[in-house]
């Protein structure tokens, strides 16, 4: 079975449910497996980041479950079209901040009179009032990534999809924007698959880490993650956790030097 | 929440720090001011015309044949004479309003043309190579056959505008396509707009610059497809335009009449190209942050 349903059905204890999830492509040497046989839940409300080195597959993943691409084998089931941010901010130079955001509420049928309000609303969420009139190169890119921020959470999804979206940020730029992160997500109780290579982050963020291994990816261990927040990407338990982490990624990447 | 104190103070914090980076990190645009827009757009032009028009002044003695060379100020009496007979006007007109309304067609035609190539790939594989050959054919080969096929009139004349307006229009359109990054498409998919609405929201205005490249150049192409047909389709029903006037000048061997024909075809093309379409090309660059200042 290879099919992408939606649910309607708002009471199941789960955002998303990957059941024995496989992807290959075909290439040169015939096909490839990408992703092999992975299976998690997202629960609602919940914050899991998915971590890996290079060639886990990772942005594969969350292409299938963002629903741009089909499992070659298992099932995906999510509540809804689930919102996405991309590394890059993706956002459309033609429009001006706030018309990104509309644009977004337009292509979910809200009425026109609504969308001006719920988009200046966004841009308040995400401290960037008074950015409605800017256009996109006027921005800086923590600005940009907020109002990418904006315009997915105009989705309304229940599940925000994002695909190592402050990698190409500079480091204070970074820090400001977890701390942003990880009030939306207490604010909107939205859950959130995250998607990095970067360990630490990993732990400042989530509830819950998943470690995918290299071609194949699958997923290799899992932490759950106690400490409370507030917290800080220099914090004592982050960064010991981060170490343990990041001891077992090392092994993995170790395996496939060793031919 | 038994931390709500740290939770707040981390939040203001958060912030101040963030309004800082914000503020450090957004570039101050300000405007040209007048002086510099005077020496660095407006006096250069102004410059190569006076040294033009000295280099003129002065070959004129030397070639000493006003059949050949006439002198500045007799050109200049045929811009008055014919102003004084109220025709300058008309003239321009004439040509103008051809070359427009043929420029519209093209762009009717040429627009869906160049969508369709762009987005299926069985007529891109049909047609895409012919229609990019065609822009290198000059507009002029077209006219023989279009006064075989339609006669000396003006629809004649419009047949030739579409043929060289309409290959650049769509190419322009296709290339447009083309450049838009897949990144956009994605975003789109994941927001909603697949099918026809991705082709309204995205796809099309992100193809915007290539398609005003692809209008600014069908301009062109009308506008010298439109002065060979005038100057062949010369017939006096079809009233004078400039490729007319041209005409008229040579059979009539009056050269100042020939000089004052060439600027105003000359003066129009860039004219038109200031007025509209540099004007428009530079609104959807700045919009996009794509217009370095130099």
């Amino acid at each position: 079975m290879s099919t992408t349903l939606a649910k309607s059905d708002a009471t199941v204890d789960y955002a998303a449910r990957l059941e024995h999830v496989s992807k290959s492509f075909s290439g040169p040497g015939g096909q490839q497996l990408v992703l092999d046989d992975i299976s998690i839940d997202v629960a609602p409300g919940e914050f899991v980041t998915l971590l890996g080195a290079s060639g886990c597959g990772k942005s594969t993943l969350l292409n299938l479950v963002a629903g741009l691409d089909r499992p070659t084998a298992g099932a995906i089931t999510t509540d809804g079209r689930p919102a996405l941010m991309f590394q890059e901010h993706a956002l459309f130079p033609w429009l001006t901040a706030g018309k990104n955001i509309e644009l977004a509420l337009k292509l979910r049928q809200v009425p026109k009179p609504e969308r001006r309000g719920k988009a200046e609303e966004l841009l308040e969420l995400v401290r960037l009032k008074g950015a409605y009139d800017k256009r996109v190169h006027e921005l800086s890119g923590g600005m940009r990534q907020r109002v990418a921020m904006a315009r997915a959470l105009a989705q309304e999804s229940s599940l925000l999809l994002m695909d190592e979206p402050f990698a190409a940020l500079d480091a204070i730029t970074r820090d400001v924007l977890h701390d942003e992160l990880t009030r939306i997500w207490q604010e909107t109780g939205l859950s959130v698959l995250f998607v990095t290579h970067n360990v630490r982050e990993a732990v400042r963020l989530a509830q819950r880490v998943i470690l995918l291994s290299s071609r194949p990816g699958r997923v290799a261990r899992e932490w759950t993650v106690d400490i409370p927040q507030p917290r800080r990407i220099e914090d004592a338990p982050v960064a010991e956790l981060s170490l343990d982490i990041t001891e077992v990624l090392r092994g993995e990447i170790r395996r496939h030097g060793q031919h | 929440m038994a931390s709500t104190d740290t939770t707040q103070s981390v939040r203001s914090d958060a912030g101040s720090v963030e309004a800082g980076l914000d503020a450090l990190e957004s570039g101050v645009v300000g405007r040209t001011p007048l002086r510099q827009t005077l020496t660095g757009k407006i006096l250069p032009p102004v410059v190569a015309i006076a040294v033009i028009l000295a280099v003129w002044t002065l070959l004129y003695p030397v070639v000493d044949n006003p059949t050949k060379l006439p002198s500045p100020a007799a050109v200049g009496d045929a811009f008055k004479t014919a102003w004084l007979r109220g025709d300058l006007l008309g003239y321009i007109w004439t040509s103008v309003s051809r070359g427009l309304l043929g420029f519209a067609f093209a762009v009717l035609i040429g627009t869906p043309l160049g969508l369709l190539v762009a987005r299926v790939k069985f007529v891109r594989a049909a047609i895409g190579p012919i229609l990019s050959g065609l822009q290198s054919l000059p507009s002029v080969a077209w006219v023989p056959p279009a006064v075989i096929w339609l006669g000396l009139n003006n629809s004649m004349m419009y047949a030739v505008i579409l043929l060289g307006a309409v290959p650049s229009i769509a190419n322009g359109l296709v290339a447009g396509v083309d450049q838009v990054p897949p990144l956009f498409l994605r975003a789109g998919r994941t927001l909603g707009a697949t099918g026809v609405r991705g082709i309204r929201y995205v796809t099309l205005p992100a193809a915007l610059p290539g398609y005003v490249a692809g209008l600014k150049q069908g301009w062109a192409f009308s506008w010298r497809s439109l002065m060979a047909a005038e100057i062949i389709a010369n017939y006096p029903d079809l009233g004078v335009g400039l490729g007319q006037l041209l005409e008229n000048a040579r059979t009539a061997a009056d050269m100042a009449m020939v000089f004052e024909a060439i600027l105003l075809i000359l003066f129009v093309g860039i004219a038109i190209d200031l007025l509209i379409f540099s004007p428009l090309e530079r609104r959807v660059l700045r919009n996009r942050g794509l217009l370095v200042k130099s």
